[in-house]
């Protein structure tokens, strides 16, 4: 049969006759789309600047390429003061926060200074007083899990040239018992002083004295072909990235011991470079936002106890619903009952197609989410369907070379009820216990048709 | 570096890419392009700036993340075509490797993503769901026909606005028959092959006047249609306005394979029709409109027209079983349809005899039959593929079963006098039809011969065969007509000599 010349979405027998008459088909597995949403799906269908309006967006988070251009504290380069707190996922209040943003928080309190002991800082942030708390999104930043950002952090500095327009994220503490998991015991502690009093300011010397700024978008490229999907798997990025900075570290004129303890720890930490690889996403997707009448999706993330998503045509309006528990494996003794519901803004990488969008480029770790290949394969093709693109630079070996699926389509997830599929690590439901695991989530399915309603109520035509 | 014979055009794309080996093999097929004299796509990497240099050509200022796309023409080439044939060669081609772990496509577009570049969609979705794929195809700039019925009146003229802003068509909503070159979609006929090209705002008018031609092109010479175009029973009210109807007859008047238009219609709103009445005279091909309506030609007329252009008398249309019918046992005339145009045909040439028949898709507002009563102490027409009839259910053509209760329930009012049928054959209809309106007819008759009248719309191509399910009606007592006009004559007569 020759290449299907007729596409038939509907009853089989009409797909039946056209094939009777030795024409090609293809059909489609046509579902009724999620409850509810049949008049708002044609509202927005028919919403004259609909098409335009995702061209443009897409062809926006299309044309971006961050560079890595700076290190420097939060306070000083998101203006962040003392008793400031920034945290992963949609807006929250200290009430509502779960067991590992408080203990994020809690660290973060005593790091600050503004208490001594962590557990005192449970009556501070009860109090509400000389405390705030805010999203990373609202500041042009992303943070892993809890996300928690305050005034003395470190954060990567990047940015799209074109535009000069910047985004920003924390540096990557490492696994296990680390405050994004919401741990903050003396080590913990102890490892952000480090970070803040040596690693940060050798990296903004090495990054200020490595004459090429590093790409960060070419560097996923190539992390792409080399088995990562730059969520759970960011080892060969992690050290293209020691490559391009370790000769300015080592002739930075720091302490060489100090220059030695900060290449181990970089190449210690297969996910260093996760915090470089979530900027670059959002710088991107934000590059997609406010294009009126567009469907895309610029932005999922969790606060570990809601997920929340921003969509291009309705400004920074946030679409919420209960964050969900992930389902895959777990360390040591840990179980599902110690897991804590979905947390972090990481899912920007799922935003901008990479991450679980890009499991079949990462075989390595399918098993750790408990899969195998033929799965990470059927994953990625599955998020074509609820994708509004192919990202020609962020390409698949395994499949043809395939772009990854780029710009989510808040109308073609009601239209399949297919739901974007996040790797993920899992923090533990106690502050101050760590992670406990790793694995796949999805947002909860009712944020889409209600994107999807406002979406139809700002519908012109 | 342009001489007096060639011109250069020189463009970045910027947040485009593809591997260099890709744009080696598109520079390639570029160059190979008429009036391309030369050509290279490439990133705009200092070693390939190089290049472009050392042909002469300028590069505005450019980023290694560009694309640039450089043509020399000739002076009177085409940019726009030489584009075209650039971005066709971008296109990823990618063999389909037979894997596993494909799943078939979950939406329209997604379909058509792994379909041909011209590839057409067929939408038979519910109503509610339809625009929505509908959407996709035309996004993709192609064409779509829309079997769903029960889709707003309102999203069908945004479906065909926006399509005449990509030059695509929209064959629907409730478009039940579309014929492209050869290919039948939907309820369609058999046919063969020629030159005429229909257009219809009706699916089983469309079907009559296929079948009326086919019949008469066995003995007569040049009569075939290349393309039927369906346009949806609604496109000549007064809300749509004819968009579909009107960029069907564009594409029609374009193809040098046409030459001779026919539109036929539900009875349509009069100042669409008088619009269109002007456009099809400017066309440079000829177009005979065959829009139903009182005072109008019938279908068999149009037929017979459209056979005197291509300078034929028309054939005797085939009757089969006249001898057995009998005469009318009633005063009235009941229709049970399940096209709505072969219904809207009869009542017209009806009430031109009878006055005025009671109907689900009355000709005035005060002869409406509700759903749920259309058996009345008047003569009446039923079209059991009305959107009211159909909502939750398949088309009667599939699902003949509430007609064939109708039929039963028409046959045991002693005030039946006479009963008109249709049924329709072709791809898409069901397999064997007449296997279960004989045997209903048969019933019918058992008790009282209450004549059954059907106009059988099939040709001898059909995948049903025209003489087996013709005989199989005749045997159960009926009289076979071709030509629905024939067989409403023939009803009222009957009618006719019983009032007498």
């Amino acid at each position: 049969m020759s290449e299907p010349t007729v596409v038939t979405v509907g009853a089989g027998m009409f797909a039946d006759a056209v094939a009777g008459q030795a024409v090609g088909v293809e059909r489609v597995d046509w579902r009724p789309p999620m409850p509810g949403t049949h008049e708002h799906l044609a509202t927005v269908a028919t919403d004259p600047r609909r098409p335009e309006a995702n061209r443009r967006a897409v062809e926006a988070i299309l044309g971006v390429t961050a560079h890595l251009v700076d290190v420097a504290p939060a306070s000083e380069v998101l203006g962040l003061e003392a008793g400031q707190f920034l945290h992963a996922g949609p807006p929250i209040e200290w009430a509502r926060t779960s067991g590992p943003l408080r203990g994020a928080l809690m660290g973060g309190a005593a790091l600050e200074g503004l208490v001594e002991d962590p557990e005192d800082a449970v009556a501070l942030f009860e109090s509400g007083s000389a405390v705030s708390l805010e999203p990373c999104h609202h500041r042009s930043a992303v943070g892993p899990m809890a996300g928690v950002v305050t005034p003395s952090m470190w954060m990567w500095v990047l940015e799209d040239r074109a535009t000069g327009r910047r985004t920003y994220c924390s540096l990557n503490e490492g696994l296990g018992k680390v405050l994004r998991y919401g741990a903050y015991g003396p080590e913990v502690l102890t490892r952000l002083r480090w970070m803040g009093d040596v690693l940060g300011p050798l990296l903004q010397a090495a990054v200020r004295g490595t004459p090429e700024a590093t790409d960060v978008t070419g560097v996923l490229t190539q992390m792409l072909q080399m088995g990562d999907e730059a969520h759970n798997r960011n080892r060969a990025g992690t050290l293209m990235l020691l490559r391009d900075l370790a000769p300015a570290m080592v002739s930075s004129g720091f302490d060489s011991s100090d220059v030695a303890e900060a290449l181990r720890f970089v190449g210690g930490n297969d996910h260093f470079f996760l915090n470089l690889a979530m900027p670059a996403c959002k710088l991107a997707l934000d590059a997609g936002r406010d294009v009126p009448g567009s469907t895309m999706v610029v932005a999922m993330a969790r606060n570990g106890t809601d997920f929340g998503i921003q969509v291009s045509g309705t400004g920074d309006e946030w679409f919420t619903g209960p964050a969900q528990v992930a389902e895959g494996l777990f360390l040591g003794d840990y179980g599902p009952d110690d897991a804590n519901a979905d947390i972090g803004d990481s899912a920007i990488t799922e935003t901008a197609g990479i991450g679980g969008f890009a499991m079949a480029t990462a075989p390595a770790i399918v098993r750790l989410v408990g899969g195998s290949v033929p799965d990470a394969l059927a994953t990625t093709r599955r998020m074509h369907e609820i994708t509004l693109a192919e990202n020609p630079r962020w390409s698949v070996p395994v499949l043809e070379f395939q772009g990854t699926p780029t710009g989510i389509d808040v109308s073609k997830v009601c239209r399949t009820g297919i739901l974007p599929q996040i790797n993920t690590g899992m923090a533990g439901r106690v502050a101050g216990v760590g992670q406990v695991g790793a694995g796949l989530v999805t947002p909860p399915a009712e944020i889409f048709p209600k994107a999807l309603a406002a979406l139809a109520a700002r519908a012109s035509g | 570096m342009t001489t007096p014979q060639t011109k250069d055009h020189i463009e970045l794309r910027s947040g485009a890419y593809a591997d260099s080996v890709t744009l080696l093999q598109v520079s390639r097929a570029v160059q190979a392009a008429p009036g391309v004299v030369a050509a290279q796509v490439a990133m705009a990497t200092g070693l390939n700036l190089e290049v472009l240099e050392g042909m002469g050509f300028a590069v505005p200022p450019s980023s290694p993340n560009d694309m640039v796309v450089a043509l020399r023409l000739d002076e009177d080439a085409d940019v726009a075509s030489a584009l075209a044939a650039v971005d066709a060669a971008l296109v990823p081609v990618r063999p389909s490797s037979g894997d596993a772990t494909v799943a078939a496509p979950r939406t329209t577009g997604s379909a058509l993503r792994r379909s041909a570049p011209r590839a057409i969609t067929l939408v038979s979705v519910p109503g509610a769901s339809a625009t929505v794929e509908a959407m996709d195809a035309l996004e993709a700039g192609r064409d779509v026909m829309i079997f769903s019925d029960n889709v707003p009146v309102a999203e069908e003229v945004a479906l065909k606005t926006y399509a005449a802003t990509r030059g695509a068509l929209v064959m629907g909503p409730d478009c039940g028959t579309a014929l492209l070159d050869g290919v039948g979609l939907g309820f369609a006929n058999a046919v063969r092959p020629g030159r005429i090209g229909l257009v219809a705002a009706s699916g089983t008018g469309c079907q009559q006047l296929l079948v009326l031609l086919h019949h008469a092109g066995a003995t007569l010479d040049g009569v075939g249609v290349r393309h039927a175009l369906g346009v949806g029973g609604r496109d000549l009210s007064s809300a749509v306005g004819g968009l579909a109807t009107r960029e069907a007859l564009r594409r029609l008047d374009a193809d040098t394979e046409v030459d001779l238009v026919v539109v036929v219609s539900k009875p349509p709103a009069p100042e669409v029709a008088e619009q269109l009445g002007r456009e099809a005279e400017a066309l440079d091909t000829p177009v005979e409109l065959g829009l139903l309506g009182r005072g109008q030609r019938d279908l068999t007329s149009v037929a017979e027209a459209v056979l005197a252009r291509l300078g034929h008398a028309a054939p005797e249309w085939p009757v089969h079983g006249a001898d057995s019918s009998g005469a009318a046992t009633g005063p009235l005339l009941r229709g049970l349809f399940v096209g709505g145009t072969l219904c809207d045909e009869a009542m017209l040439m009806a009430t031109e005899v009878l006055g005025p028949i009671r109907s689900n898709i009355p000709l005035s507002y005060d002869l409406a039959l509700a759903p749920d009563e259309l058996l009345v102490d008047d003569h009446s027409m039923v079209d059991f593929g009305d959107d009211a009839l159909t909502q939750g259910r398949a088309h009667p053509m599939i699902d003949p079963t509430l007609r064939n209760e109708q039929l039963a329930r028409a046959a045991a009012d002693p005030a039946t006098g006479v009963i008109l049928l249709d049924l329709v054959l072709g791809h898409g209809a069901e397999p064997d039809p007449a296997a279960m309106l004989a045997p209903a007819i048969a019933a019918a008759r058992a008790d009282r011969p209450v004549p059954v009248i059907v106009s059988l719309i099939g040709t001898d191509l059909d995948p049903q065969g025209l003489d087996v399910q013709r005989d199989a009606l005749v045997a159960a007592g009926a009289e076979v007509h071709l030509s629905n006009a024939a067989a409403t004559r023939r009803a009222l007569t009957l009618i006719g000599a019983f009032q007498a």
